[in-house]
């Protein structure tokens, strides 16, 4: 996918390089094309509907609701592995988590915590209201938690 | 009364993500102190959200440092492709 869009930025500065003014570096300006790339890619997976299955961690509704289910409680985390976070396994084990997330969360969540958008930046482009940024934030966090200590912390 | 300064476990652990990443106002994390008062298990969350978030921090990190390029054969079928398109 990133070769993908590589390319694409390499064709569009091609068809437009007597747009090109030379102002900046054809760096610089080959770089602004490829970041419109890739948020043009984030909102065409936004677009989609999510398919895959969203865990939930709180009860929904009743007299409980907003509470931690039983099941999704934090349990104790073996002290000698919270040591040890710069750890190549630990990685793939995050990486795996993270494409284990319904698609919509995985990309929100890479944007904010990976690649480092602003939430602004994130709003605007994805056309979701900051509280919807914050929801899906959390969903991914919480799930990703769960994940981090079942296959990982927890052993 | 009481229900509004209160907040559920999944509020709280809401304003524990936002707060990751700087970005939970100061109402919000007196309500959340609030909250550890009385609930272990969203302190216990957050200190865990604490320890992912460096996880992730690292893993930011050693995505930057790295340097990605194509390899030579891979730049030359872009410049081919690139050729073909533009020629076509």
């Amino acid at each position: 996918m990133a070769k993908d869009l590589v390319q694409d930025t390499f064709f569009s500065g091609l068809k437009s390089a007597r747009n090109f003014e030379g102002r900046s570096s054809e760096k610089t300006w080959l770089t602004a094309i490829l970041k419109r790339k890739v948020i043009d890619h984030y909102r065409k997976i936004n677009s989609k509907k999510g398919q895959a299955e969203v865990h939930v961690n709180f009860y929904n509704d009743g007299e409980n609701e907003g509470n931690w289910l039983e099941e999704r409680v934090p349990q104790r985390w073996s002290a000698s592995l919270e040591k040890n976070l710069e750890n190549e396994e630990l990685k793939a084990q995050l990486d795996s988590c993270i494409d284990n997330l319904p698609e919509k969360y995985a990309m929100v969540f890479r944007m904010k915590t990976i690649q480092e958008f602003d939430t602004q930046e994130i709003c605007k482009e994805l056309e979701i209201t900051a509280f919807n940024l914050w929801v899906i934030i959390h969903r991914a966090r919480t799930q990703l938690r769960k994940c981090m200590e079942d296959h990982w912390f927890n052993i | 009364m009481l229900k509004k300064l209160t907040l559920t476990c999944n509020e709280a652990t809401t304003i524990c993500d936002k707060s990751q990443y700087n970005e939970a106002t100061f109402l919000e994390k007196m309500r959340l102190t609030v909250h550890f008062l009385y609930c272990k298990l969203c302190k216990r969350y957050t200190k865990q959200n604490l320890l992912l978030s460096s996880c992730y921090r690292n893993k930011s990190e050693s995505i930057k440092r790295e340097n990605y390029a194509l390899t030579t054969e891979e730049k030359e079928t872009l410049k081919q492709a690139l050729h073909k398109q533009t020629y076509k």
